[in-house]
């Protein structure tokens, strides 16, 4: 292709654009670039073009419709293609319109801040028809779905126990070596035993073990409820006249309350056999002197402060989880994003509540 | 009408498991026809297309499109391939992170990443206008548009690069009546006007009537007939007699008839 300035017949003094061969799409970029660069007024010679798609035609009739450029030569569907052309020449925006920055500023926090609180009011009016639910289920004891319910306590529970197992053996592992490296400094490598016991039973045992069930069960709760919300499988229910709180929601709760403690019970042992396990190999204390030690630095109150807010933990991600999972409207995107929301609201509120818990021990004097 | 085939396909053999769903399947293409294929709920019309367009890897059997082996080929050379035809998926398949303008140049974009910005998106409105949407959907994310915009949206995807031949999944399912028969002109002006081989999967029945210039029909895991309709009409296989001449079959047929 050349853009030789030579005279047509047409117009003496334009500039003649030759386009030959194919003006397709993929000569679209390069055809475009030529035109461009032809000086006006230009003429458009299209005699010698054998194939040409709708992009190619586009091209030829934008230098009519910006620059007045004249064509000639055009021929059959070369001809009716670019005729067609200005009937499809409605500009259509590529991307929705941008606020300038600070309003969007401003406009973001804006719609933090109401998210936020529908989230607050939502979830307090959620607890309200859970609670509802569950005094109904307790005047009615025949509607417990006990099957749901097992069925729960063992996808839950049961199937928790190797990962968080291994978890906590591990972090009583990390516990144990931490403080030997810091205490050996004071030659106290002993208190080692006294830090194991206390910071595992006490906070760490419930807090992960809390931590890992909002990341397996308390998603799985979102998701779970969520595509169910978008397959109207709870429309269904709705419909037949079975309450979705009782069915789906209650046995969740109730699996999350009464497999925490039992989980945290169960990493707290593990953790203090990785702790044990490591005290023995490398600071030679052997298993026997680590068990009487920990009986007489580790009193029995930190076992009820780590196992009281176990059950607590265990309300708060199931009903995260749950009212996360019943908010799913639209598309199965929302599940993913809700799923998301149900695993970070259910840790960080895990957390605060871990803190007034901590407040709370010392006041009453369980130091 | 040439008689050129643009798809072969030879000997096709699909199954899940021990489920056999298409066995010693044959069937051809002609640049240039409509050909609706119809068959009844889990006769493997989807899995035929997706045989076609190399998503389902068939267990034995010869596909060719546009005279290309698509069976065992490396994923490079299918490129070329690719970017000859558009396929316009059930529920349009449309990137929901993207908007419909942005969906329509993602396939310009990886093709051609040479053509400017104000250029893509005038092609990216060309196309959009094309496919009968108003301008004002451009913007817009797919969550935002109902079933038929979404559709046209998939559409004007599948136009993107000017294909020589077009896979549509069921287009007109979903849509009201009214929508339906908008969708059927537009794709028939389309296919005259850009000269495309259409490949439809259907159950519409007025669809069929209306657009299509042949029909082939899938069932005991074959293609046991591909014709017009009047030639189908006239054959005596069961399941045929029963799709058009049941109720709905002769009220469509009635019905363009009354046209």
């Amino acid at each position: 292709m050349t853009a030789a300035p030579t005279t047509a017949d047409a117009a003496p003094d334009a500039n003649v654009y030759r386009c030959v061969g194919s003006i397709t799409i993929s000569r679209a970029a390069s055809t475009q670039r030529e035109i461009d660069a032809a000086p006006d007024p230009l003429v458009l010679d299209l005699s010698g073009v054998e194939k040409m798609d709708t992009v190619g035609a586009w091209v030829i009739y934008r230098a009519v419709r910006d620059r007045g450029a004249k064509i000639v030569g055009a021929k059959g569907d070369v001809a009716a293609l670019i005729e067609r052309a200005p009937e499809f020449d409605h500009p259509a925006q590529v991307r929705p319109e941008e606020r300038p920055g600070h309003l969007r500023v401003m406009e973001e926090i804006g719609g933090w801040v109401v998210e936020a609180g529908q989230t607050l009011v939502g979830l307090v009016s959620f607890l309200g028809a859970v609670l509802i639910g569950f005094y109904d289920v307790i005047r009615h004891p025949r509607r417990i779905r006990w099957t749901a319910v097992i069925s729960r306590f063992d996808l839950v529970g049961v199937r928790a126990l190797g990962i968080i197992g291994l978890m906590s053996f591990l972090i009583g592992i990390v516990v144990g070596q931490q403080g030997a490296v810091q205490l050996e400094q004071f030659g106290a490598e002993i208190y080692t035993i006294n830090l194991i016991g206390r910071i595992t039973v006490r906070e760490l045992g419930t807090l992960m073990t809390a931590i890992m069930v909002a990341g397996r069960s308390g998603s799985a709760f979102a998701a779970q409820l969520g595509t169910m919300k978008i397959t109207e499988e709870i429309d269904a229910m709705r419909t037949i006249g079975v309450s979705p709180i009782e069915a789906l929601v209650l046995p969740r709760m109730a699996a999350a309350v009464i497999m925490m403690p039992l989980l945290a019970f169960y990493a707290m042992l593990m953790s203090l056999l990785g702790g044990g396990i490591y005290v023995w190999a490398d600071l030679g204390i052997p298993p026997l002197t680590f068990i009487q030690r920990l009986q007489e630095v580790t009193p029995l109150r930190d076992l009820w402060v780590g196992l009281i807010k176990a059950p607590v933990f265990g309300f708060i991600i199931a009903l995260t989880g749950c009212f996360q999972g019943m908010q799913v409207e639209g598309n199965s995107e929302e599940v993913g994003t809700r799923t998301t929301n149900a695993v970070v609201q259910a840790i960080f509120l895990v957390i605060v509540i871990d803190a007034v818990f901590a407040v709370f021990f010392s006041q009453i004097g369980w130091i | 009408m040439s008689s050129e085939t643009i798809i072969t396909i030879r000997g096709l053999k699909n199954s899940f498991g021990d489920q056999i769903i298409h066995d010693d399947l044959d069937l051809d293409v002609r640049r240039g026809e409509i050909l609706g294929v119809v068959g009844g709920s889990g006769t493997g019309k989807s899995v035929l297309m997706r045989s076609i367009i190399g998503l389902q890897i068939p267990d034995a059997g010869d596909v060719q499109v546009l005279n290309e082996n698509m069976i065992g080929r490396e994923e490079d050379e299918a490129k070329n391939i690719r970017r000859r035809w558009g396929v316009l998926f059930q529920n349009g398949a449309l990137f929901s992170t993207l908007t419909v303008a942005e969906n329509v140049e993602v396939p310009i974009r990886e093709y051609f990443p040479f053509i400017k910005p104000p250029l893509l998106d005038e092609i990216a409105s060309y196309k959009i206008a094309m496919s009968g949407l108003p301008a004002n959907a451009g913007p817009k994310f797919p969550s935002e548009l109902s079933g038929g915009m979404r559709k046209r949206a998939g559409l004007a995807r599948a136009l993107a690069l000017d294909p020589e031949l077009l896979f549509l999944d069921e287009p007109t399912a979903g849509l009201d009546p009214i929508g339906a028969a908008a969708f059927d002109d537009l794709i028939m002006a389309l296919q005259k006007r850009l000269e495309l081989t259409v490949f439809l999967i259907t159950h519409d029945l007025d669809t069929l009537w209306a657009i299509c210039d042949r029909v082939a029909v899938l069932a005991d895991k074959k293609v046991v007939a591909v014709g017009t309709i009047e030639e189908l009409l006239a054959l005596d296989h069961p399941w045929i007699q029963e799709y058009f001449n049941g109720p709905r079959g002769r009220a469509a047929a009635a019905g363009l008839k009354g046209h």
